[in-house]
């Protein structure tokens, strides 16, 4: 028996899957927040140095992650559909792109309102808040290319091609800018070292850090079955949707 | 192949001495530019030597930039990039000979004069020297990135700001290798470094960016 793999990679088929998909993960992302948000404020102890302010990094540390996360998640969806001429793929780049745009704000803004008490500056010009600020202008360049090119498919190509562009660049801008200057703490996660912060800090940093997740994956579904539909809406099984159920999965 | 590569490479030449004004008003905006900061900051010469090798390396950059809308433009509106996309050469390859062209018409003139504006900011002469040569070694990887955000931008509207949100990001490794360079010799630092990572960016963009502007090109005119 074969598969096919291919099943849902039209807009009439992942249509309804989206729809179906997006109550599970909003729900995952609800209890996986409030889980989080517990830990990191009820839970876990004070900072013996940093004091109550250091909890901001229970959403700092995970959007940052999330922000890179998402631009190779991104770039990854783009060269597939470049690769495979592929529709869907292209409208999920899209669908992530604003999403990616948000985290990294969020980085940047909890990143600062950190660093006020902690360096007694709202910026400086250190090397992982310069590379998060430069990935905030790679995904307002994606956005920006896709929105100024009107006819979709030339859109989603065109900005497919800037993502990968800008996947290989990241490590290059992300080292050339560690190199030009950096004064920020050593990361406190480290692959293959011990984590050196308290158990329950690292708990309350991953389940939030799911939570994020969860959240990506719903509001993308959600957006991207908006662009199905203004992109397909001229297709019969939209013209159905609208006939029958209101709109409903 | 190298006789189409040739060609076009004398075509784009030709073209551009046919239409000098454009060459000189890119050389005009790295001038001007490089002249308004003394008149925004003062006239010590401490100071203009400490931000001299940002800001010629920034002039530069805006200045390359500027011209890059003009790099397919019009071949785009006469036809004529049509018909290198359906040459028999490989289009990588004509694009490389274009992007050369653009270089040694924008990018050439300004390395040239930036030795005279690094002497107005008060800079001493090894590191005028350190500046040509992290110019020279710079500014084709400045091109070659800028190539694919034109191709990519080809006909679109408000091409020319996008081009800018598109590229400066990419641009940024450049500049700092660029200006980390001229800032490492003038604190009697070996500028070997910088030298040898900016002309890393340079070869590997030599390698990569010419295949991403050809891909582009295909999106944007099919």
């Amino acid at each position: 028996m074969s598969i096919n793999w291919f099943k849902y990679s039209s807009p009439q088929t992942f249509y309804p899957l989206a729809g179906k998909m997006i109550p599970w993960f909003a729900g995952l992302a609800t209890i996986l927040a409030i889980a989080g948000l517990y830990i990191s404020f009820a839970v876990a102890p004070t900072d013996f140095q940093q004091g109550e302010a250091y909890r901001i990094i229970f959403v700092h540390v995970p959007a940052a992650w999330m922000s890179m996360v998402i631009y190779i998640v991104m770039a990854g969806w783009a060269g597939l559909g470049l690769a495979l001429n592929a529709r869907l793929s292209a409208m999920m780049a899209q669908a992530l792109a604003p999403t990616g745009a948000i985290f990294t704000l969020l980085a940047l803004v909890t990143g600062s309102l950190w660093g006020k008490p902690m360096w007694g500056a709202w910026w400086v010009w250190d090397a992982r808040l310069t590379s998060e600020l430069i990935l905030l202008f790679l995904y307002l360049g994606f956005i920006a290319l896709q929105s100024s090119i009107d006819d979709p498919r030339r859109a989603d190509r065109a900005g497919a091609l800037l993502a990968l562009v800008g996947v290989v660049n990241v490590p290059i801008i992300y080292f050339s800018v560690k190199w030009w200057n950096t004064l920020h703490q050593g990361s406190s996660i480290n692959m293959g070292a011990a984590p050196k912060m308290a158990a329950t800090m690292l708990m309350g940093m991953l389940l939030m850090a799911l939570a994020f997740w969860m959240y990506t994956v719903a509001v993308a579904l959600m957006r991207v079955r908006c662009i199905m539909l203004e992109r397909e809406r001229s297709a019969d099984w939209v013209k159905a949707l609208s006939t029958t159920a209101g709109g409903k999965s | 192949m190298s006789g189409a590569w040739v060609t076009v490479l004398k075509r784009d030449l030709l073209l551009a001495f046919r239409r000098r004004s454009d060459v000189a008003t890119t050389l005009f905006f790295f001038l001007m530019v490089s002249s308004l900061f003394p008149l925004g900051i003062g006239p010590e010469p401490a100071v203009l030597s400490s931000i001299a090798p940002g800001v010629l390396w920034v002039a530069a950059l805006l200045a390359g930039m500027l011209s890059l809308t003009r790099l397919f433009a019009a071949d785009f509106a006469d036809g004529s990039l049509e018909q290198m996309l359906l040459a028999p050469q490989p289009l990588t390859l004509l694009v490389t000979a274009k992007v050369l062209a653009h270089w040694l018409v924008c990018g050439l003139p300004v390395v040239l004069l930036a030795p005279l504006i690094g002497l107005q900011y008060a800079l001493p002469s090894d590191a005028l020297s350190v500046l040509i040569i992290s110019l020279l070694l710079g500014t084709p990887a400045l091109s070659l990135i800028g190539a694919i955000g034109a191709a990519l931008t080809l006909g679109v509207r408000g091409s020319g700001l996008l081009v800018a949100l598109l590229v400066l990001p990419l641009y940024i490794p450049v500049l700092i290798f660029g200006a980390g360079a001229v800032a490492a010799s003038q604190h009697g630092m070996s500028a070997q470094a910088h030298l040898s990572l900016l002309a890393a960016c340079s070869l590997l963009a030599l390698v990569l960016a010419p295949l991403a502007t050809a891909a582009a090109l295909r999106i944007s005119v099919e």
